[in-house]
């Protein structure tokens, strides 16, 4: 026991607790139930009443959409999502490997310099630089597409992947590779056999923190892809919760379908997801 | 770093090495390690500063329409933003957003560190209650606080947060929350709170769980009450936690952009409006792409301000460990 709290203040320390986790559970309840309840039992003014029955019509209205009311539904985006994340995810994951190593085992003259320049653009508003990428995309033909969307995020992903792997590599000691250089082993040599075999609990952070970060992402993907049948999952949810035909019912479901995957990554893997937190406090 | 010396002088003896292992000396991983790390370099030059300079250009011309016009104008587009009543409002939006929810964001995420400093049982199940909305998108978060906080109306009455004050008792608290405009941007403060807290808490855990016992130990041994252990020992050995919280909160809520889109949008009288919501709508709907790029560069020198100090103190920081 570290700082002893007097005996009486146990109860009052858990019933805090358990008040704080039921206030924070809150929003999880009223999503869950209502996306849970049947079209006729919703109602706005009923919205903390546990369900009657338990009925999925609002998961297949907010997944399929509905031809009746003419609104889209969020599979198509949902997947979207997936072939957007997957690849992008990897990407980042190598050029922040490659990056980090460079950085942390070759260091050369300005390589900490040029390291502080490239953690700048981890913190940018991104809307200093939207303008410009908007014109370049549609000039090299990326406008609009999942493609140019998997582009911007590899781009604007490289400060955060290349700090937490060159964290990572600079507790790798330098003995290592010096002992694979004296066995005569070149630079890609050492990655490939020393330096990558080692890097999984790394590449583990930086792709649930990428994953995650390009999941949620609503900027990007509401700028470069303004065709529906072509939007990422967040924008998707935006318009679905946005129109005024939607049920609102409708919409906690959509947002709990489009929360899913995330949250459980988080529930998996906790663990690395907070490592990526910490790391994007620059204490990695 | 014995790798950055490389004189040219020892060139015939790496020559020789260089063939026994098959033509990769140093001096060729040396090219090879800059080959890696170009395209990085080089995309960050010119999609980061590259860019940047390009907004800060264009918000000096007459570019205000949808075909670019690159006529120079000077810094008329501040001077008009700074006069614009949106953006007044949006400014001080920022600040009363920023202030508020770092304030009660760090409290909070204190609070609920030190709560489980305390050998809860079950602490891993709490700790994971606290954290899991910053798994969440802040789109998601938006729509979810958006029924929350939607006051209902008078005829038909009570939704959401002041229904349930009314079941419990407490509905003097009720509030017109997002939908008042003497409120507006408060109420976007309370979802940002929920999703953020936990990382706060986080982060003062793992700086609670970094303080040796011995330390708190010899303290109570010297007759110290665990009140004025934190006061006095705790609290300042996690000064550079708070201030890591800090700047990234800062950033956060300078740029905060999605939990408005999702969640108010720029409500009664701008009163739920922020920068980039409004660079957003003038740039993207609009067309005023220099106003835009205005609103761009205002953001991003306010982050600057924030992040360059910072980014330069760690860095020196490191080098120094």
């Amino acid at each position: 026991m570290t700082v002893r709290p007097l005996p009486w203040l146990r109860p009052v320390l858990y019933a805090l607790l358990v008040g704080l986790a039921i206030l924070y559970l809150l929003p999880v309840y009223v999503l869950v139930v209502t996306s849970m309840k049947s079209f006729a039992e919703v109602n706005l003014y009923r919205m903390w009443d546990w369900p009657a029955r338990f009925s999925l019509e609002s998961f297949v209205h907010a997944w399929a959409g509905s031809e009746t009311q003419g609104f889209r539904g969020l599979s198509h985006n949902f997947w979207n999502s997936v072939r957007l994340g997957v690849p992008a995810t990897l990407l980042s994951a190598l050029l922040g490997s490659l990056n980090g190593y460079v950085l942390s085992k070759w260091k050369f003259r300005a390589a900490d310099t040029l390291f502080a320049l490239l953690l700048f653009g981890m913190f940018i508003p991104y809307q200093s630089i939207l303008i410009p990428l908007v014109q370049v995309l549609r000039r090299i033909g990326l406008y609009g597409s999942i493609l140019g969307l998997i582009f911007t995020h590899v781009v604007y992903g490289i400060p955060i992947t290349t700090l937490i792997f060159r964290n990572y590599y600079a507790t790798v000691p330098g003995e290592l590779v010096e002992a694979a250089k004296i066995d005569g082993a070149g630079i890609l040599g050492i990655y490939r056999y020393v330096v990558f075999p080692i890097s999984l609990p790394a590449f583990a952070v930086v792709m649930i923190w990428q994953f995650t970060s390009i999941w949620n992402d609503f900027l990007f993907g509401v700028i470069i892809t303004p065709r529906p049948a072509v939007q990422p999952i967040m924008v998707a949810l935006n318009n679905l919760a946005g129109s005024y035909i939607v049920e609102w019912n409708v919409q906690m479901a959509g947002a709990l379908l489009a929360a899913l995957p995330t949250v459980l990554v988080y529930v998996v893997l906790g663990r690395y997801f907070m490592r990526g937190l910490l790391a994007g406090s620059l204490k990695g | 770093m014995t790798q950055n010396a490389t004189p040219t002088r020892v060139a015939p003896a790496l020559a020789a090495r260089a063939v026994r292992r098959g033509g990769r000396g140093p001096t060729a991983d040396r090219l090879i390690s800059l080959l890696l790390i170009a395209p990085s370099l080089i995309v960050i030059a010119v999609f980061v500063y590259g860019f940047i300079g390009f907004t800060a250009f264009a918000s000096l011309t007459k570019w205000n329409a949808l075909a670019p016009d690159f006529s120079w104008v000077g810094l008329q587009n501040y001077a008009q933003l700074f006069s614009t009543i949106r953006f007044q409002i949006d400014l001080r939006n920022t600040v009363t957003f920023t202030v508020l929810f770092l304030v009660v964001c760090l409290s909070l995420g204190f609070t609920l560190a030190v709560l489980l400093d305390q050998r809860i049982r079950g602490e891993g199940l709490f700790r994971s209650v606290f954290l899991f909305p910053l798994a969440l998108s802040f789109i998601v978060t938006g729509v979810v606080w958006r029924w929350m906080l939607n006051p209902g109306s008078v005829q038909l009455g009570s939704t959401g947060v002041n229904l349930l004050l009314e079941k419990v008792g407490l509905g003097f608290l009720k509030s017109g929350w997002y939908t008042d405009p003497r409120i507006g941007i408060k109420a976007v403060v309370i979802a940002a709170t929920w999703q953020m807290s936990g990382y706060v808490m986080a982060m003062y855990v793992a700086g609670l769980r970094g303080i040796p016992e011995e330390l708190r130990e010899a303290a109570l041994v010297d007759g110290a009450s665990s009140f004025q252990v934190y006061r006095h020992i705790i609290v300042p050995l996690l000064n550079p936690i708070t201030l890591g919280a800090m700047i990234i909160l800062g950033h956060i809520s300078l740029k905060i952009f999605d939990l408005v889109v999702a969640m108010t949008g720029p409500g009664p009288g701008f009163s739920s409006d922020v920068p980039a919501f409004f660079m957003f709508e003038t740039t993207f709907r609009g067309n005023n792409f220099a106003q835009g790029a205005g609103i761009a560069l205002i953001l991003l020198v306010m982050v600057a301000v924030l992040i360059v100090p910072y980014l330069v103190y760690s860095l020196r920081t490191e080098t120094q460990r």
